[in-house]
This record gives C-alpha cells, structure tokens and sequence, in this order.
C-alpha cells in the first residue's frame, strides 16, 4: 500500500493525541493529576491539537475534502464513518472536560464526568481507526489479530509517554507513569516483533491462482493491462525492497522503543530538569520512530490487486 | 451456413434482460439517457479489416461508434482500435492545411500554403515530367484501400511505377495462393467456420480480417472444434489454441512437407478431388535439356493432356469422361512424360522430407507431427460432411449432396515474410488440395470474386513508356513467363522497383519497400518524384531505417537531393512527413468518401459477395482534403485522358462522383449494388446518381447472398461460375483448375537454361534455376544461410499487437495507455543461459546494426526466438506525442536492425531482402544475438534520432482529456 | 446506504470464457468508450501524450502464463467489477455513496455523495475501482445500468458495451441468480469459478477457464497413420484405388 504521508501521519497524531486525551481524561477525572491552568491548557492543547492535526491531514487524501461531512452518516456500516462520528463526537466530552479544567480550575463533578467520557471516546476512536485496517480483507498483513490491539497499544504507549513528558514538563513526574511508559514501550516493542514476525511468515491462501481461478500450477504475468503506473499501482502496488524494509524496521526499533526505553530509564535516575529534558526527547523520538512504523505498516502491506500485477 | 442470425454475439447469454424496463430502484440513475442525435452508417479504418461501423453523433461531435450488426465482415462485433476511432478522429498529430517545405529534409520545418498552390506545384512538377519521361514519377500508396483508383490514375499517367504496400506485406501469400488455387486466404477466402472441426492457424498477422477470425475462433471454441495453432509465439489467437506448436521461424514449409510426406505414405489422399479439380493428372515433359522439358504436354489447340489408363492413350485434361491416370511414366510422339501427381508423390515421399528429418530443424517432435498428420486425415476422411443441397459441376454433372472434409486452415504474414515464403504458401495449398478441403463444407472457402484462373488473367503493363501516353493497362498483373516480365533487351529492370525483373519475377504486388534505395542510387535510373500515400517509409515501413533516412536525405555533387521532389500525403504528423517537399493532408476516415471495391479489396464473404463505401459522417475542422479526391482534381489539372472529357474539363467532381460515374468496363464500375438507372442490378449496369445514397440507406455496405447450390466447390460449380461470368469476375464459365504444379514457374527456369527469347542475365541464372521450381520445396532463409549461426543464434520477430494498427495506434490516448513500450520476449531458459532477469536492458544486434531495448521473460515462445511488438517505438516530435514520452524513450523498433538487402552473392550483387520469386520482403527473416546493455545505458532505447520541428499551427497536445464530460453536461442541463 | 440489501431481486452480472478471450482488447475499449460519456463521464485521462499517461478505465485485460504438470498456456484475462453480492466496497463507503442496488445487484457510486476518500478501492481485492484524480471522486463499472435498461437503444442493444463489443464471444451476460438463466446454464456446463473465494466476498461474475490441457479439451481420436500395404507401396495404392 502506498504511505501517502497524509495517512501516516494521521494515524501517529491521532493515536498519539488520543493517548494523550485518553490519559489526562481518566488522570484528570480520577484526580490523579491536579487542576492546574498550564497543564490543562498544554496537555489538552497537545492531544486536541494532534487529533485536530491528524484528522485535518487525513483530510488531504480526500479527493472532495469540501463534501467531508458526508462521512458521519454511514456508522452503521463503515468503521471509516464510525471513526469520524466518534472522533467529532469525542470532542464534546474533552471540550467540556477542557473547559471545567481549564477555565473553572476543576477535575471533579461534572468535570470528572466528561473526562472519564472524553477517555472513553478517545479509546473507541482509536479501536474504529484500527478496524478501518484490521478489517480490509484484501490486505494479509492487516486483517489479522494484531491490527487493532496494535493501534490501541501504541496509542497508549504514544500518549503516555507524551503524558510522561509533559507532567515532567511541570516538574510533576511519577515514577509510577514512568514505569507505565516503559512497559508500554516495551509491550509496544515486543508487539510490533511479534506482527512482523507474524506477517513474515504470514501464509496467505489468496495467491494469483485463487485470483485468476486458474487451478494448480504458477500463474506469471506476461504483460499489465497498461504500460505506465495507474492508479491502482500507485495507490495499492506499492514495492518496498526487503533491504530498504529491513534497514526502516531497525530505525523504527530505534527510534520508537529502544531510545525511549533508555531515555525514561535514565529519567528514573536524573532530577529535573534533566528528567524533563530525556521525557521530551523520548516523546519526539518515539513519535518520529512512530511515522516510520506507520510508513512501514503501509509499505509492507501487500494488497490482493498486486497478485494480478505480478508485483 | 445461410444468412447467420443478426449480430455475432447473439447466443441465449448474450442477449438483453428478457425484461429490459429498469427496476423501480429509487436511487436516481438515469437509466435512459439519450445517446444520439443521429447514427451514420460506414466503414471503419482503424486497420485493414473494413468493418462495418455505427457512428452515434451527439450535439455535433462522435458520441461512440459500434460494430454494424447486419455487416458481413464484423457482424456487430468491434474491435480495440475501432472503439477507439474517437480518439484516432480527434488526434493531436492530426495535419492541418498543406505544408510547403522551408528547412533541409527531414527537420520538420514548413510552411502552410493552400490548396491552390499546393496543386500548381505539383501540376507543374508532374506535367514536366508526363511531357518527358513519365516514369520518372514513382507513384507508391502504402496502405491505401483504393488501389483501382490510384492504380488507374498511374496508368493514365502512364508511369508503371506504381503499386501499394503489398511487397512489404504478404504479397507472397497472394501469389502463392493465386497461383496456385486461384484464391489466397484473408480477403481471398476463409475457413468454414460453421462447418469446420479441425482448423490449422500459421503465423497469423492480427490486423488482416481480424474481426472474422475472431468471431470463427469464437465459433469453434463454441463447438468445441479443434484449434491448432502453428507459430513460434504463443499469444493472442494462439493463446486459445487447443494445441500451440511453437515452430522455428521459417521452417513452417518443412513442417507442412512432412505432413504431406505422412498423408502420402499412409494413402490419405483425396484422389477423386485431386483428378476433378487440379492439374495432378496432366502430363509433364520430362526431356532433359529441351526447350519445353517441364512444360504440360499439350495438343495442337494447347489444351494440356493427361493419360487415360482405360484407352491407354493421351487426352485432354480437361475431358470429363476420361479416367486419367496420376501416376506412371508415358511416351507421346517420342517424348517422355509423368503426370503432375507422380512428380509430386517422388518429391514428398523422399525420406527428406520424413517427420524425423525435419523434427529437429522445425523445433517439432517427430511424433506431434505424425500426430498431427494422422488427426488431419481421421478429421479429413472419418469425419466427412455431406450437405443435403443438390448441385450441377462444369461439366453438367449433378451431385445430390455437397461432400466435404471438415479441415481448414488460415496463415498469414509469419509464413509469407521469409525468404522461402512464396514456397511455403505454395505447400499449404498444395496440403489442403490433397486433403480435398478447399471451397468444400468444413474447408477453406474461397470469398468472391475469388477464385479466378490460377493465375488471373491481366499481366502488368509497362513494357513500353511514352510521353502523354498512358500505359495500355494496370500496373499491377500477373505474369506467367519470361515474356511478361518487365525487362529491357540486356534483362535489367524497367520499375524502379524492380517488380516483374529476373529480381522478382512474380511480384504481384509489386516491391515498395526498394524504391527508396533504389530511386536514391539511380538503379535501374533515377526519378524525378516520389509520390506516396498514407505509408510511414522514413520509419516503421521501411528496412533499415537509419540508412532510409539517409538516403532520403542524402545530396548529390551538386548539392541536390538525390530523391528530388516528394510529395506525401498523410492524414497525420508521422515520421514520414518532414520528409517531403510537399505535403496534401488527408482528412480522418469519418470526414471522406471511400469505396471497398470488388476491383480491389472487397468485404465479400464465402456466402456472397459485397462492397461498402465510407461517406463523411463528420465535417473537417481544418484545411484537408481526401486524398482520393485529391488525386482526381490532380487528374484533371494534368488532362489525364480518363480524368477529363474531352473539352478537358474534368470528368469527376471529386472521389464520391468518381465512385457512381466511372465504368472501369463497360457497366462495371467501383461499386456493384444498386447499379442501372432505376438502381435494380447488380454487378452490371449502367452508373445510378442515386447509388451512394442507396449504399448510406443501407448502412454503407452492399452484399449478395448466393443461392444455396452456389455456395461450395465454386471452383467448378456451374451455377457459380454463370453468376461470376456475369458479375465480371470471371471472363469465361470455365473450371478453375489448381495448379499444384505451376508451369508458368518452369518457363522461368528454362529461360535459365538458354530457352526462350527473354533471357536472365547470366549471374541471375542459378538464382532462377532454383527457385523457380515449379512444385513447392524448402530452403534455408536467405540470411540464415548467408550467417554466421554462432555469431547470431537468435531469430528476432515482430508481431502486431490487436490494439494498434501499424504506427498509428500512438497517437491514440487510448489505446496508447495499453501499449507505450515495447519489451523484447526472450524465452526464460534463453535468458538463463545470457544470464538475464526480468526488466534488464539489452542490445539487439544483428549484421545490420543494434538496438537497445528492455526484456521481459516468456515461456510460451520457441526457444530460439525473441519477438516484440511492432512498430509501438517512435521517433520524438511525430504523432503529437510529447518528449518524454515512452514510445520515443523506451520504446525501440527492430527495424533499425533488418537489413533491406541481402549480403552480396558471388558476383558482388545484393538482392533486396526479399523473396526471389515475389519480392515480398523478408522481415522475419532476421537473426540476432542480445548482450546486456552496461548499467549507464540502461533505461533508454538507442539509436535516438534528432527531434522533429512541429509543423505551424500545431497546438501543443493536451495535459488532460475529459472526452465524454460534455455530453454529460449537456444531457444534465437538459434535465 | 452502504449497508447491504437484504436480498437483491436479480443478480446481474458477467460471464468471461477465459478459454475464448484472445486478448484483443476490444471490450476494454468499448468499455471506455462508451463509459467516458456514460453515467460516470468522464473517464480522465491524464497525461494523455506523455510519459506518465494514466487513465481512468472500467475494464482491464491482463495476460499471464499458466504452467502445470500438464503443459503452459497462455490465458488473456479481463478484470472488472465482478458485482459481489457481500461486497466490502460498498460496506466501507462512509458516506453512502457506494452502494449494491437492492433491484439487480448493481453496485454503484453515487459521485455526488463521494469525497475521494478511496478506502472502497482499498477494500475491494480486485482492483475494479479507479479514482478519477481530476474529479476527485471514485469510478467504476456500472454494468453499463445506462444501456441494460436505455430505452433510447433498439432493445437488442440493451447489453454492456463490452459484451456486445467481444469478436470471439467470449463475454456472456444475465442473471447469475436464476439458475435456470442462459449466463448460470454456461457457467455450470462449463464449470465456472468465483475469483478469491476464500476473502468471501461471493462474486457475481464468474470466470470459465481455459480447457487446454484438460478433460474438457477439444481432441481428435486420430489412430496412427500407416504406410500402404498395397503392392507397389503408394504408387501401388494409387493405381489400385483408381481402378476401383
């Protein structure tokens, strides 16, 4: 499949800002964290922002972005229209819980309410983003059992150690958070072993003999329908070189799970502001190390219309 | 068999819902939006086919265009490139105004001028040279589809320079067949379709009646008949064969010898055909050294004489009654003699021509062709035919049923474009005449006005040029000894091409693809003009494409072109045009009138004969003019004595007038429907001013269904014979006899022995001796012989793809998107052993020159063949095409590499490279090594050429096409 | 509505005879052609004469080489819309502008209802979907709804464009929901088969495969040819049938 970066980049915003609401709604609404103006404005602020970031750049893969409202009527078919009702819908908790936090200076009552609402949300946008993929038969290495825990664990693991680096930010760390970070992380990193491991020995029934119906024997192709790129290659017949792919899966452990790891490990031993300045650091790389999974996830997804490519 | 139902695609799962009112659906659709304003019947040209089209006109422009279901040629059906004739119609390369011009040859710089002047300077040019030395005007028309037109027009001229593209293209399959039995297949004959259970494909070209072999193999697969494909490339129409026997080129004649060597062996012959309908039983000469040693024993009235084996005595071979024998050896007045058939039993049962001697050359297992051999004769003689139709013979017999043996076969360009194609054609008739299977039910048919006499009848003129006179007959003909040739006293040619010279003694079609080299080498003289038409020979038509080039533009001491004046006239902005002096732009095939004609090209099929016209459906939207009507205006503006009445004025109007008024003989003219004043004959008759109309009225086609008794063995069936005789196909009621041995051939071979009065100059001698003989035998490819097989151990082959026709598919947005690039087809063990991948870049080298292209891998090829499709590789700033497009930077053409001549004999003399009997070109012939190409020369074609200036006014092509979106538009204004 | 019909009344689609298609690519032409001023018109074509031309087409035709045990053959394949009767594009569509008519088994888009979002492209495994880029909305086969039931055609033209196109015949249509239809007899003579049967999507259209190299194939029970026995070998043989 195509990584078109507007699709990349939606998906790791909004599965980071989602994290992020998710966590600071349910911190938030149980008064873990205290009302404070500051971290109200920029952890809200941060996970909106993403989320607005995200959604406004999946936009850009639209071809008639101007008729996008359309897209909330069909829920009770489309995950892609479930996404887009909860995503709009996940705003109305997270506005009102911004609001009680930010203006009126409370997490509770109320407040609370629309926070543990706004976690709710958060997390059911983010399940309807996962089963957009996990459920596209066409494409093997998406619709499997990894896709949507997937979407769900690196959505917490991004929003937390967002979370992780803006509490540090406030000098309001907790052990306890970075502990949850680095579990995540690691059970983020052990996940995404384990779907590769899974795709790469992924035997799919669907082969160029099921989609041709010609029985038994190697099916070749000769020659395409056309002699230049079309849109189905462009959009679905992506190649990506096992090479190529192999060097990205190592920037991707890199950058989203074994430096994090390091930099939150090394947060435990250093006192602010350095524990801030490790927190913010493995936020940004973890969410670069994220764009690079996503392209990934994109690039080595092989859809069924490539069986009749050759591709 | 009979009238078949309407439309091809007709079977109960391909009809309309049994309830076509749309369903009460509720979501909106139109789903009866108004197509058309109006239908306007013709005739297609996006290929040769001439199919019968409906072009849907909306709000002034082509809305879509469809197959005619009532025509007989496609019978609704369309195909790739006729779906897309929009795109052909509305083409960017498309020639504005006449063009003058201004820059060297070949730079593409002209400017536009108009029509008057164009006419003055070609006026003034031809007229110079009619009053001096008319041959000087080489007259060559390409693909032209009105060659008894153009034909005529260089007759009245008086130039024999003329002909078509038929030399280049498969001209030995009409000579052989013509020869042979009088017909040929694709426009000559075809298969019966209906009827046929076993049917033989060779080497077939896509775009020749490729609609009818399409909706045939339909119906065989239907059946269930079998389908066995004989070809070195398993596509297209061999894709779906039953049997795909991947042949070496150039060995299909050893295959069919060996065929014929098992039938013979085994007694599957069909003796009654062969001594009813050919000459297997006349007696031939065998008196070595003699004058007529080879020619027919003949009585004092010439008639040819077989030997009755009851009598025991000579007789005419032509003598109902007699009981011929085919086999023994006679003594007549002293001399010796053998009937044909011994002569062809003592060739074919030879061990040489044994399936195990020919196995390994043919790239055949011995056992598929005994196989093969032994299915043709189970179809052949177990499975016979007997149609409940009462018929009279020539000789006045009746037979209650029509009998006939259910194989059939078709070739085409694969066989007849090697060296040794006219022999090879010859062999396949000679094995469907032994098998009993021509114009039988289940066999080949022929198509009228075919058959005719074996040869017809008119020889080329030519033989004497004067000023302002016009030759005493066609151009074109059929020669049947030295004593037609068109040859000076010393045996050097009078065409600059060569035709009918000890060159190419039966080149029936005459050889377009020499005259360049030749007009430029002054060989047998220089010309003064060349004219063509609609025939890309600066590229894709022509050998040798980089020295064509060359001597197009070459200059003499002087500093004049060695060619000094072309003209051309194209519809569209092709290789070939900045190439001319002066250029007449031809309109699209919608915007003209157009005649298929019985004296040319027909769409008759087996069950009748017919024509068809073509009539402007579409006004032009720029400064262009038929070039049929052209050449007429050029006609009468020179006084030629068939153009002008005889105050001078001109005869005809333009080409549509020419269709209706001209009588070619008396009452026959172009067309045959509707003829008579009040439009009730056909065939005969006097011109009807309404005939055009009644052809438009009709959905632009004209046919006649035969009577059922006329159907089958036409040629020998009375009633046939009388409706040919009167329809002018025929000039006597007599029985067309095959000729499976061909006198005419041996007369050549004796004037190389010394006999007769026209003689080969002494180096062609040999040439003559042997490869005039006059039964069909195998030799090795000229330049396979001539090589080193080593050096070359490849054969390279083009094939058409069935979306393009020739060069013009490129500039078509359509059907350009399916094929921009060309690859090179290497069979995946050849490239192993070359060590080569899929998508590598390669050069294609022969003794001509190299070409670099890209490989794609294929099992379904013979194993020591490379192939790619032709003529998709173009040369930058033709066809409208932008610069970075693939055509022109990925894209290659073989041509570059196919020598034009062959390698020097003995004597130092280079033939062109083509057949020695007919001149067809030899394209197939090619062999080729491929090397992989350094890794910076990957990625683009090479040679590269300079680029063409666009001509003035050429709007740059579009970045975009919505075509369709304003009818869309408009229908939802309207709503 | 994207959700599915419960039932459609008919199931209309195509039958393509592999063992037929030579690979002309007359009904992929057709298609367009009649298609590019049709009901989804215009079908874009961008970069018409360059070097990166790509247009928007209903219809494709592939070529591929089909090895077994038991030889290779060359097979010309059409790929299309197969009109599914569960199919996934229609499902996914967020804005109800893909859609399976409840009255035939049609699916079509509503172009006025897409945004472009291309995920029906996404989910459909057999590429039958093209995104006209200029227009920025999906298109694909109607099953030619505008000439099936257009009563501005002679009701013998009232078939796809590519059915009536096809010069080997080897495009069939009906209704693959009656079993007693022309389209499902063919289809069961023949032994006709679902594309990707295993992603469940249940094709309408149905593809007949190839027969070389089968049980079904066409052959000639020819037993082997022996020489003459007659005396005098075949010139024997010759005179001999003569005299008879």
């Amino acid at each position: 499949m195509h990584p078109a970066f507007s699709v990349v980049f939606f998906t790791t915003a909004t599965g980071a800002g989602y994290g992020l609401l998710a966590l600071l709604g349910v911190l938030g609404g149980f008064q873990i964290i205290p009302p404070d103006l500051w971290l109200g404005f920029i952890g809200l602020g941060l996970a909106l922002g993403l989320i607005a970031a995200g959604l406004l750049s999946s936009t850009g893969h639209l071809g008639r972005p101007e008729r996008a409202w359309r897209a909330f009527s069909q829920w009770r078919s489309s995950w892609l229209s479930r996404e887009g009702v909860a995503s709009v819908i996940t705003f109305i908790p997270a506005g009102l819980f911004g609001i009680g936090w930010i203006f009126f200076g409370r997490t509770n009552g109320w407040v609370a309410i629309a926070g543990l609402l706004a976690t709710c949300g958060a997390v059911v946008t983010v399940c309807t983003t996962g089963m957009i993929y996990a459920s596209l038969k066409p494409i093997a290495q998406w619709h499997s059992r990894f896709t949507l825990p997937g979407y769900l664990i690196f959505s917490a693991m991004t929003g937390s150690v967002l979370m992780n680096a803006l509490l540090q930010g406030f000098a309001l760390g907790s052990k306890v958070l970075l502990a949850a970070c680095l579990l995540l992380t690691m059970l983020g990193w052990g996940w995404k072993l384990a779907t590769w491991r899974y795709n790469d020995r992924l035997e799919i029934a669907t082969n160029a003999n099921t989609a041709t119906g010609l029985a038994g024997g190697t099916v070749r192709s000769l020659e395409w329908p056309h002699t230049e790129e079309n849109y189905l290659l462009k959009e679905m017949g992506f190649r990506i070189a096992r090479k190529h792919s192999a060097r990205l899966r190592e920037i991707t452990q890199l950058l989203a799970f074994a430096l994090p790891v390091l930099l939150l490990v090394a947060a435990f031993a250093l006192p602010w502001p350095f524990a801030a300045v490790v927190s913010v650091i493995a936020a940004m790389a973890q969410f670069a190390g994220m764009l690079v999974e996503r392209w990934l996830f994109f690039a080595e997804a092989k859809h069924t219309i490539t069986l009749y490519y050759g591709c | 068999m009979h009238r078949p139902p309407r439309g091809a695609n007709s079977a109960p799962s391909q009809r309309p819902l049994a309830d076509t009112r749309a369903p009460d659906e509720g979501d909106g659709v139109d789903t009866s939006p108004d197509v058309s304003d109006s239908i306007a019947k013709t005739t297609c040209y996006m290929c040769a086919c001439r199919c019968g089209i409906d072009v849907h006109i909306k709000d002034g422009k082509v809305r879509y265009i469809n197959g005619n279901k009532d025509h007989p040629v496609n019978r609704g059906v369309i195909c790739g490139k006729g779906s897309s004739g929009i795109m052909q119609h509305y083409s960017p390369a498309r020639l504005r105004k006449p063009l003058l011009r201004t820059g060297p040859r070949g730079s593409g710089e002209f400017r536009e001028i108009e029509w008057e002047e164009a006419f003055s300077i070609a006026t003034e040019r031809l007229s110079n040279i009619r009053r001096t030395d008319p041959k000087k005007l080489a007259f060559f028309t390409g693909r032209d589809q009105s060659q008894s037109l153009t034909g005529w027009w260089a007759s009245q001229f008086g130039t024999p320079n003329f002909a078509a593209h038929g030399g280049f293209c498969s001209v030995n399959m009409a000579a052989g067949g013509l020869y042979t039995i009088g017909g040929s297949f694709w426009e000559f004959g075809e298969p019966d379709w209906d009827n046929t259970r076993y049917f033989m494909l060779f080497g077939v070209a896509e775009d020749h009646d490729s609609n009818p072999i399409k909706i045939g193999l339909g119906k065989l697969k239907a059946r269930g008949a079998k389908v066995v494909s004989i070809n070195p490339c398993r596509t297209g129409y061999n894709a779906i064969a039953d049997d795909w026997i991947g042949i070496r080129p150039g060995t299909d004649g050893l295959f069919v010898f060996a065929l014929i060597h098992e039938l013979l062996r085994a007694g599957r012959v069909d003796l009654d055909y062969l001594l009813r309908y050919t000459n297997a039983h006349v007696l031939v000469v065998q008196e070595p050294g003699a004058a007529d040693d080879g020619l027919f024993v003949r009585d004092g009235e010439g008639n040819p004489l077989a030997w009755d084996r009851m009598a025991k005595i000579p007789i005419s071979a032509t003598d109902a009654s007699a009981k011929p024998a085919l086999t023994g050896s006679f003594t007549i007045d002293g001399r010796h003699c053998v009937p044909v058939f011994q002569l062809i039993a003592d060739r074919y049962l030879d061990e040489s021509y044994a399936p195990d001697a020919v196995a390994e050359r043919c790239g055949i297992a011995a056992d598929t062709i005994r196989r093969i051999a032994a299915e043709l004769a189970h179809v052949a003689f177990e499975q016979t035919i007997e149609l409940p139709i009462a018929w009279t013979d020539w000789a006045g017999r009746r037979h209650e049923t029509i009998k006939g043996r259910p194989v059939s076969m078709h070739a085409m360009r694969g066989i007849s474009a090697h060296s040794n194609g006219f022999h090879t054609c010859r062999a396949l008739h000679l094995l469907q005449v032994l098998l009993g299977t021509v114009d039988v039910p289940g066999g080949f048919r022929f198509k009228p006005p075919y058959p005719r006499s074996a040869p017809p009848g008119p020889k080329p003129a030519g033989k004497t040029v004067k000023p302002m006179t016009p030759l005493e007959g066609m151009p074109l003909g059929f020669v049947c000894g030295p004593d037609d040739l068109l040859v000076d006293e010393a045996g050097a040619p009078l065409r600059i091409d060569k035709a009918y010279s000890w060159d190419a003694p039966l080149a029936a079609h005459g050889l377009m693809h020499t005259v360049i080299r030749n007009a430029w080498a002054g060989d047998p003289y220089p010309i003064d003009t060349l004219m063509m038409y609609m025939s890309n020979m600066a590229w894709n038509s022509s050998m040798n494409t980089v020295e064509t080039i060359a001597m197009l533009t070459d200059h003499d001491d002087a500093g004049k072109y060695r060619i000094p004046f072309i003209i051309y006239s194209d519809a569209y902005y092709s290789e070939t045009v900045p190439f001319a002096d002066l250029v007449l732009p031809d309109t699209t095939y919608l915007e003209r009138h157009d005649c298929i004609s019985l004296l040319d090209r027909p769409i008759s099929h087996a069950d009748g004969p017919g024509d068809a016209i073509r009539h402007p459906v579409v006004e032009p939207d720029r400064d262009v003019r038929p070039f049929q009507s052209v050449l007429i205006e050029l006609g009468a503006r020179l006084g030629l004595p068939g153009f002008v009445d005889e105050d001078g004025t001109a005869k005809y109007r333009d080409y549509a007038d020419y269709i209706v008024n001209h009588e070619r003989t008396s009452g026959i003219g172009p067309l045959a429907g509707w003829r008579g004043k009040d439009g009730t004959s056909i065939g005969r008759g006097e011109a009807n001013p309404d005939q055009l109309q009644r052809y438009i009225d009709n959905g632009g086609f004209w046919h006649h269904d035969f009577a059922d008794d006329q159907r089958y063995y036409k040629m020998a069936n009375r009633s046939y014979l009388d409706f040919a005789v009167q329809m002018g196909f025929i000039p006597k009621a007599e029985p067309i006899v095959f000729q499976l041995y061909c006198e005419p051939m041996q007369r050549f071979r004796l004037a190389a022995r010394g006999h007769g009065r026209a003689l080969p100059p002494e180096g062609d001698r040999q040439r003559i001796e042997t490869y005039m003989d006059p039964l069909p035998f195998w030799y090795m490819p000229f330049e396979e012989a001539a090589i080193d097989l080593e050096k070359y151990p490849l054969h390279a082959l083009t094939q058409r793809p069935m979306h393009m026709y020739h060069s013009w598919g490129s500039q078509n947005a359509w059907l350009r998107q399916i094929t921009s690039q060309n690859r090179l087809f290497v069979h995946q063990r050849t490239a192993a052993d070359l060590g080569l991948v899929d998508d590598d870049w390669v050069w294609i080298e022969s003794i001509n020159g190299r070409v670099k292209g890209q490989i794609k891998l294929i099992d379904g090829v013979n194993e020591s063949t490379v192939w790619t499709w032709n003529a998709v590789g173009k040369r930058r700033g033709s066809w409208g095409l932008k610069d970075d497009a693939a055509e022109s930077n990925r894209g290659f053409l073989l041509n570059h590499i196919i020598g034009d001549q062959t390698s020097a004999d003995a004597q130092g003399k280079r033939y062109s490279n083509s057949d020695p009997v007919t001149g067809q070109a030899a394209w197939f012939d090619l062999r080729v090594r491929i090397v992989k190409c350094a890794a910076e020369e990957a990625g683009f074609t090479e040679p590269q050429f300079e680029r063409f200036q666009q001509p003035p006014h050429f709007e740059p092509s579009p970045d975009k096409l919505t075509f369709g979106a304003e009818f869309r538009r408009a229908r939802e204004a309207a709503e | 509505m994207t959700c599915l019909p419960s039932q459609s009344g008919k199931k209309l689609g195509l039958v393509i005879d592999l063992d037929t298609c030579v690979g002309c690519q007359a009904c992929v032409t057709a298609c367009k052609e009649w298609n590019t001023g049709g009901h989804m018109a215009p079908l874009t074509d961008i970069d018409p004469y360059g070097g990166h031309v790509d247009g928007v087409w209903f219809n494709r035709v592939h070529s591929y080489e089909h090895t077994t045990e038991m030889g290779g053959r060359t097979v010309n394949f059409p790929r299309s819309c197969l009109h599914c009767e569960t199919p996934a594009c229609v499902t996914v569509c967020p804005t109800g502008a893909s859609y399976k008519r409840a009255s035939d088994g049609i699916v079509l888009i509503d172009e006025d209802k897409c945004i472009g979002c291309k995920l029906c492209s996404w989910a459909c495994p057999y590429g039958a979907r093209e995104f006209d880029t200029d227009v920025g909305v999906m298109k694909k086969c109607t099953l030619c709804v505008d000439r099936i039931y257009n009563d501005n055609l002679a009701e013998e033209d009232r078939v796809p464009a590519c059915v009536a196109a096809c010069p080997t015949s080897a495009r069939h249509f009906g209704d693959l929901g009656d079993p007693l239809s022309a389209v499902s007899q063919l289809v069961a003579e023949r032994g006709g088969v679902d594309l990707m049967p295993e992603l469940g999507y249940h094709p309408t259209n149905k593809y007949l495969p190839p027969r070389a190299h089968t049980t079904r194939a066409a052959s000639v029970a020819a037993p082997a040819l022996e020489p003459v026995r007659a005396e005098g070998g075949f010139l024997g043989w010759v005179d001999r049938m003569l005299s008879n």
